[in-house]
């Protein structure tokens, strides 16, 4: 195969102190392709997305973004950091820089890791803060404000490092209900401009509408994938069909 | 008070204080040098540097061991003997590594608790766009630990102001080799060490007041 575009997970295998929490993972991600996925907690599904950005560091398999390939059992520093710049992450609790402004926040990644000169990466940013919707929030620092308004922050923060594979794991659960909208409604966005999009989150409604693909993971594996329709509509396997079941 | 010769202390305070930069001076330089060095360790032990690590370790353990004043006797007397281009090592010179070293060991430890104390989510947020350690280090987490450490460096800066007048042991005329000087002449010591008291006093008042201030400011910062 010549195809360089689009990611691909082979073989993918992570442990913490010997028990197996991701069980040779194989996925392929088309470019611009938006795949959810769901599954009981404890499964393994933020493990899978910290092991795609190396902030846990999977023992085997192998990661292919574009035309960088990162063999994880041998994984140098430089195959790390090329990795996590085609990959952003967007974390649950926002892990916004809390000694920057929300501005600064977003130039971070364009100044010191796209080492963009300063004025470019402001105005860059004060592109982004217009995006997100928060202009006028350029120089508060995060804990000045809301979860939504901290968690846009953090998507425009993954925005600037203009990655191939953006991952969300679980954006909206520590927000409060009122928030969970505005930052859904982001998201709606960022997939418009046909970002590729790995989404862990329990916003079944949000996924059937977003999803190309819906991945159910349970132990460690992927036991289910499909387009929406089949995965909600008429599960194949039967722990698809208990965990949707328990859902409700 | 009988036998308090308040006009002496009078005359003696200019004396003394004309000797005041000379206390600063060691006291900033060597605040400086330990920030430094205190960093390093700090960072040093952090990362477990192999073999490195261990020798921090024991470095702490004997600068917070052993007294300053034997230290500070280590360097300016000892030293020259074992290392014969050190000769030339003067009493200024010696405060200032003594109390670098000295004061670097304990804030090594201040410095290292405040890293470690930076939440977990502001490594990773920094790891996860694809910084490298140093620029992780230098643009996330030692600003936030700076805040941490900072009221807590204050009184260790406060301490070395102090620990200054430990130099005219080593034959330095500081505020404390001053008053000794101007004593010994006028049989007058309880007003010479009572007016170099009332100085450091007020220095240290002083620097209280503005670490409640700046306390202030760091509760209040990254709040706009
Ligand atoms: N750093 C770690 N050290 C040890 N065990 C860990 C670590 N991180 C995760 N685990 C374990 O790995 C398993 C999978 O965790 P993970 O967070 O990936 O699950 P999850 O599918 O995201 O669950 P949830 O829906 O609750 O977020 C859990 O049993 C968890 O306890
Ligand atoms: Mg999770």
């Amino acid at each position: 195969m010549t195809c360089t575009a689009g990611i691909s997970v082979q073989g993918l295998s992570k442990a913490f102190n010997g028990t197996t929490i991701l069980n040779g993972i194989d996925l392929t991600i088309a470019p611009g392709e938006r795949i959810v996925i769901i599954g009981p907690s404890g499964t393994g599904k933020s493990t899978l997305l910290r092991c795609l950005n190396f902030l846990d560091r999977p023992e085997a398999g192998t990661i292919r973004v574009g035309d960088l390939s990162v063999d994880a059992a041998h994984a140098s520093k430089t195959d790390i950091l090329a990795l996590r710049r085609r990959t952003s992450f967007v974390f649950q609790n926002y892990a916004l820089f809390a000694n920057k402004t929300a501005k600064q926040n977003i130039m971070e990644a364009l100044v010191v890791v796209k080492k963009m000169p300063q004025a470019e990466a402001e105005r860059r940013a004060l592109a982004i803060l217009g995006e997100i919707g928060l202009s006028d929030k350029a120089d508060a620092y995060p804990a000045s404000l809301s979860g939504g308004q901290q968690q846009r922050v953090g998507i425009g923060r993954a925005m600037a490092l203009e990655a191939e594979l953006m991952l969300f794991d679980e954006p909206t659960s520590a927000l409060d209900p009122e928030w969970v909208g505005e930052v859904l409604e982001l998201m709606r966005r960022v997939a418009a401009q046909h970002q590729t999009m790995l989404i862990v989150t329990h916003e079944m409604q949000f996924a059937r509408e977003i999803a190309d693909k819906v991945i159910f993971m349970e132990g460690g594996r992927i036991v289910e994938q499909g387009p929406p329709s089949q995965i909600f509509d008429a599960p194949q396997d039967p722990r698809t069909r208990e965990f949707l079941r328990r859902l409700g | 008070m009988p036998g308090l010769d308040t006009q002496y202390m009078l005359d003696l305070l200019p004396v003394l204080l004309k000797n005041l930069p000379l206390t600063l001076f060691m006291a900033f330089v060597g605040m400086g040098f330990a920030l430094i060095l205190a960093s390093l360790l700090a960072i040093v032990r952090i990362v477990r540097l192999p073999v490195a690590d261990q020798m921090v370790v024991v470095f702490i353990s004997f600068f917070r061991g052993t007294p300053l004043l034997v230290q500070l006797f280590l360097f300016y007397y000892g030293l020259p003997q074992v290392m014969s281009f050190l000769t030339a090592i003067d009493g200024v010179t010696a405060t200032i590594m003594g109390l670098t070293l000295h004061f670097s060991a304990y804030m090594a430890e201040s410095i290292r608790a405040a890293i470690v104390g930076v939440d977990r989510s502001q490594w990773e947020a920094a790891e996860s766009i694809g910084m490298t350690r140093s620029q992780m280090m230098r643009r996330i987490i030692l600003p936030q630990a700076g805040r941490i450490a900072a009221p807590t460096l204050v009184n260790y800066f406060i301490d070395m102001i102090k620990s200054t007048s430990l130099a005219f042991t080593l034959g330095v005329t500081e505020m404390m080799g001053a008053a000794q000087k101007e004593a010994a002449g006028s049989f007058r010591y309880f007003e010479a060490f009572l007016d170099v008291a009332l100085i450091y006093w007020v220095i240290v008042e002083i620097l209280s007041f503005l670490q409640r201030r700046l306390e202030a400011r760091l509760n209040k910062a990254f709040a706009r």
